[in-house]
């Protein structure tokens, strides 16, 4: 701690950092470009100049960056000294020199940190009458607008792009006051992290490209708190609607989760939302029906005249909703709708995450990890956003050195420069090439029964009372002792596995190895695969396999279907053979698929920004959701429609489904804290969702009616649709909009933090329901090695940010970068079957009938036996995972191949 | 090396460019080290570097073509462009414009029939500005190929010209 005098006052502060974070996090406005809370000071824009003086005596003192200079004991610093101020106002007349003042034609007028800075300074008349530079933009892909006009070079987005994303096709081209920062020559951002580009850059040369296809101003906007449901890992965010459609979505700040950053998936994956294939309206036998009354009077029907009715429930939709199935069906009746293996690697992961005894870390704690070895998963395709963290992880061998050399951690260029670019440890063990080979000190290739072998050999160099693998080759067995004497050296180790491989003996291994390192601050994760992946399974119910046999045995004929594509969880031939022995299927889901197609009574389900919900990440973290405008036309919350067919009333309140969800289901007893978030909110006043300066209220439904509708009422949240209403009592992490006076950018959340980068004021959302306890026995399933059988591949889904997952592949924007609908084969392999890059190939099921004519693409990575698709993709839908197939060179002309080109 | 066989993005390089190449890179643990050389090598054998070979050296050296453009766009000894034969950096920093230097770039343009930075029709020369070079007793200055001019006026301009 450290006394410092600020103007006059004295402050008790942190020592350990910045002049500029100190100021911020006390409240005080001082105007920045260069710095970010998350990626430290490099001192490049000169804005954020005060006075120190030089002791209690001194009267002139002199100019310093506060981004620059540590806190020290008995500092005396002014902010609001004239010299100060002038430099200040002066240094941002010429940063806006060049700047071409567009902002009303400008998608970052209105939240603009640009902006903030240029009123906060003062500086309010133009005197520079030069002519100004100009550029040529370039065509950055389908996620990002680029306008290098506006550029004030604080090169904060190379410093986010290369440096803390590991990005390289971004850069600074040019020198002195003419600096350009764009691609070598036009074409998509590679990073899949690029989207923060917009959020990182503090005026508007990159922008959100869907967004400028339906474009809102920020007080413009609509918006409530959110969870991204593209993965498990549970990023917040904000998404903004205008006009009855979902217009954007960007980071909202958590503590604990996602901190700044979302990955593209996450922020350019809502335009599912909007997409053509939304059922907006109920169906019986594929009849669309206008009235919700006549859809729930049949759904009722249906239940009543049932023998019996089973309930299928989703890893994609809430809790809430689960629950709300598994009361109407019955606990014996409830099936979880996981594919079978999914389903047994889920329930030992929660086995683990309860009894295991080993931390499950939340993405902060995962970049203060110091050795990280990641076992069968490509993190930056199954969770992209933990990828950057572990990026951010790796940073801490050269944070410890800093210390030692008496460099302040937040000194970003000075660490960055130190010698021999000194790294923390990254192992990566995984199918083939993972976007993080890059930074890793070493990688292994293999199939998943030889991952987890290397996984068990590891645990076994680590403490010996483990069970060994025989037959493991030198080669593995230097590397597994190399990995484990590096995790043995280190304070906070990490072990990363997940459900990517489908392979059980991965994640044993992974907890073998965990639990045999001996430090106390070792940490285990694992990646699932969708977003409430953990809630459901926490929940418990029966198999999926059970449920077709329910149908088979004919002891249920009525078959209710919950936000679940079945066809993504089963084979063709069971599930249409389910579908079609039921005598009746209802299904509520948001977005037509194969299975909707199927369904007798279709009800339209609300996605997450047009209902409540909890959703529980892969940390075990309960966090909850908020609709951000109401459902259109007949579709509601899924929760809802399965509660109006109950007879207890008390039922249709969601905060009810919530508190009953804690009480009945013993893993979510802590549930019960956030059940009551509504009352209280209604006890006040609840919370606008719309900013006080929303426009056009009065008038943006006159094309349908001239006078003024009423807002729709929310009952259910402590939300209101609405301007009107306080944000003043509400804890920041229920705030929809990030805003405080001055400050109309996203980095307005200086102001609701404890501190800088710490956690929000009054707490981050959600509640940890998980904690470890206990300790498992050692597992010594040890598969044998795989070997591959000569005219036999296996099929090796291989998951990708862009495409796999089912949601947001319905986006346009995603859609454009989804991986070629190829297969993979490694060289040898290839050589074999004669076939190059691009070549057809036909693909045979070993087992079954199905055949399918695709590209072949090399992989050098990819181990031999294997054949890589991309998971998720509709054209492998009739493929089964891991399962054998024969391959042929198929003859070029007779083809008729998908229509992407190579 | 087996490299050169196996990625074409080098085909762009002769291979007495890539053989000095890769006899700056022995002196270092770091390919990316050499950027700067190699850049220079590559336009001592052509001239200027231009896009083909900038990927060309990328590749070669394992970097991403816009971390070396971004090298290659820093340094003004680095063309990017095609130049003339002969290049005439003309000193702009502070006390050669204090003694004149303008009037000897609009001297230059004028005989050339050139703009700044363009090549002239006989692609003999380019003018190029450049930061100081050191010769302030002797402002104002430019480099001419590789000769320091000194004390220049438009008569010595002429001459060294030649036209």
């Amino acid at each position: 701690m450290a006394r410092i005098e600020i103007d006059g006052r004295f402050y008790d502060v942190q020592d350990n950092t910045n002049v500029l974070s100190t100021c911020l996090s006390l409240g005080m406005d001082l105007p920045y470009f260069c710095w970010h809370p998350a990626m430290g000071s490099v001192g490049a824009c000169r804005q954020c100049a005060v006075i120190q003086y030089k002791d209690a005596e001194d009267t002139r003192g002199r100019l310093v960056m506060a981004c620059m200079t540590p806190v020290m004991n008995d500092m005396r610093l002014s902010i609001s000294s004239e010299q100060a101020r002038r430099f200040r106002s002066d240094n941002i007349e010429l940063l806006m020199t060049n700047h071409p003042h567009d902002c009303p034609v400008c998608e970052e007028g209105g939240e603009c940190h640009l902006q903030d800075m240029t009123v906060m300074t003062g500086h309010t008349f133009r005197r520079y009458r030069g002519s100004k530079r100009t550029h040529n933009n370039q065509n950055l892909g389908p996620f990002i607008n680029h306008e290098m006009n506006r550029c004030i070079a604080c090169y904060r987005c190379v410093r986010f792009y290369n440096d803390y994303a590991g990005g390289h096709d971004l850069q600074v081209l040019g020198v002195h006051n003419n600096v350009y920062f764009g691609r070598f020559e036009d074409g998509t951002l590679e990073n899949e992290f690029s989207g923060n580009l917009v959020e990182v850059c503090p005026t508007g040369v990159f922008t959100d490209k869907t967004f400028s296809a339906h474009y809102a101003r920020k007080w413009d906007l609509q918006t409530a708190p959110s969870i991204c449901v593209h993965c498990g890992l549970g990023c917040n965010t904000a998404p903004g609607e205008r006009y009855g459609e979902l217009r954007r979505i960007i980071n909202r700040y958590h503590g604990a989760v996602n901190g700044y950053f979302l990955c593209d998936r996450g922020r350019f994956g809502y335009g599912f939302v909007n997409s053509s294939k939304r059922i907006l309206k109920p169906r019986i036998d594929n009849q669309p029906i206008i009235a919700i009354e006549t859809a729930e009077s049949h759904f009722r029907k249906l239940l009543n005249a049932a023998k019996s009715t089973i309930g299928i429930g989703s890893p994609r939709a809430s809790l809430e909703a689960n629950f709300a199935l598994r009361e109407l069906v019955g606990e014996e009746n409830f099936f979880l709708g996981l594919n079978d293996t999914e389903h047994t690697l889920l329930n030992t992961i929660i086995d683990l995450m309860r009894h295991g005894g080993i931390h499950s870390p939340s993405l902060r704690e995962i970049e203060q990890a110091d050795a990280v070895l990641i076992l069968g998963e490509d993190v930056t395709h199954s969770a992209p956003r933990l990828a950057l963290s572990i990026r951010q992880a790796l940073r801490n061998a050269s944070f410890a050195m800093a210390q030692t050399m008496h460099i302040p951690l937040w000194q970003d260029a000075a660490i960055r420069q130190l010698r021999g670019n000194v790294q923390s440890p990254l192992f990566i063990a995984s199918i083939c090439a993972t976007r993080l080979d890059d930074v890793a000190t070493n990688t292994y290739h293999g199939s998943p029964e030889n991952v987890a072998r290397l996984g068990f050999a590891i645990a076994h160099c680590l403490d010996d009372s483990t069970p060994a693998p025989f037959a493991l080759s030198t080669s593995e067995q230097s590397l597994a002792s190399s990995i484990a004497s590096r995790l043995k050296q280190a304070k906070r180790p990490l072990v990363v596995s997940g459900t990517s491989c489908s392979c059980l003996a991965v994640i044993q291994a992974a907890y073998n190895i965990a639990k045999a390192i001996p430090s106390k601050d070792k940490q285990l994760t694992f990646t699932v695969p969708e977003c409430n992946s953990v809630g459901l399974t926490i929940m418990g119910g029966k198999r999926l396999q059970q449920a077709f046999e329910r149908i088979d045995n004919g002891l249920t004929d009525n078959v209710i279907i919950l936000e679940n594509d079945l066809y993504r969880r089963a084979s063709h031939k069971a599930v249409d053979l389910f579908l079609e022995t039921a005598a009746h299927v209802s299904v509520i889901d948001s977005l037509e698929n194969k299975t909707t197609e199927k369904a007798q009574l279709l009800l339209p389900a609300a996605t997450f920004a047009e209902s409540e919900g909890t959703l529980v990440n892969n940390e075990g973290r309960a966090q909850r959701y908020f609709p951000v405008y109401p459902a259109t036309e007949a579709a509601r919350g899924s929760w809802q429609w399965l509660t109006s067919v109950m007879e207890d009333p008390h039922w249709q309140h969601h905060d009810a489904l919530t508190s009953a969800c804690a009480t009945t289901l013993p893993g979510l007893a802590t549930l019960i804290q956030s059940a009551s978030v509504t009352e209280d909110a209604i006890a006040g006043s609840k919370i606008p969702r719309q900013p006080h300066r929303y426009s056009g209220r009065t008038a943006m439904h006159a094309n349908i009616k001239v006078s003024e509708p009423g807002p729709a009422h929310d009952l259910e949240t402590p939300f209101a649709f609405s301007m009107e209403g306080a944000t003043t009592h509400a804890p920041p992490a229920l705030l929809p909009v990030i805003w405080a006076p001055g400050w109309n950018s996203n980095q307005a959340i200086n102001k609701f933090q404890e501190e800088i980068s710490g956690h929000l004021r009054d707490g981050d959302t959600g509640i940890r329901l998980i904690e470890a306890s206990g300790e498992l026995p050692w597992f010594d399933d040890i598969p044998t090695a795989f070997e591959p059988e000569p005219g036999l591949w296996r099929i090796t889904p291989l998951p990708n940010i862009f495409g796999s997952e089912e949601l947001s592949q319905q986006s346009p924007s995603i859609r454009e970068r989804q991986p070629l609908v190829c297969i993979l084969l490694n060289p040898m392999d290839a050589e074999t079957l004669a076939v190059g890059t691009g070549d057809p190939i036909e693909i045979r099921e070993f087992a079954g009938a199905t055949t399918l004519t695709i590209h072949a693409q090399i992989e050098h990575t990819l181990p031999r036996g294997l054949v890589g698709v991309t998971t998720g993709l509709p054209e492998f839908q009739s493929l089964q995972a891991w399962t054998q197939i024969t391959l042929k060179k198929a003859n070029p002309e007779l083809q008729d191949l998908s229509e992407v080109p190579l | 090396m087996k490299m050169q066989n196996k990625n074409p993005r080098i085909e762009g390089l002769s291979p007495t460019e890539i053989q000095e190449i890769n006899a700056e890179m022995s002196h270092y643990e770091d390919k990316t080290a050499v950027s700067i050389e190699a850049l220079k090598i590559v336009q001592k054998h052509r001239g200027w570097v231009s896009d083909d070979c900038l990927v060309a050296v990328a590749g070669f050296l394992d970097m991403a073509p816009a971390q070396l453009e971004g090298i290659a766009t820093f340094y003004n000894l680095i063309y990017r462009r095609p130049v003339g034969k002969t290049v005439i950096h003309y000193c702009n920093s502070v006390t050669c414009w204090m003694m004149g230097s303008e009037q000897i770039r609009e001297h230059l343009c004028r005989r050339l029939n050139v703009a700044l930075g363009e090549m002239s029709e006989d692609g003999e020369y380019t003018i190029l500005p450049i930061v100081c070079l050191g010769a302030c007793d002797h402002a104002p200055v430019a480099m001419v190929g590789d000769e320091l001019k000194l004390d220049l006026t438009e008569n010595a301009v002429n001459e060294f010209l030649g036209r």
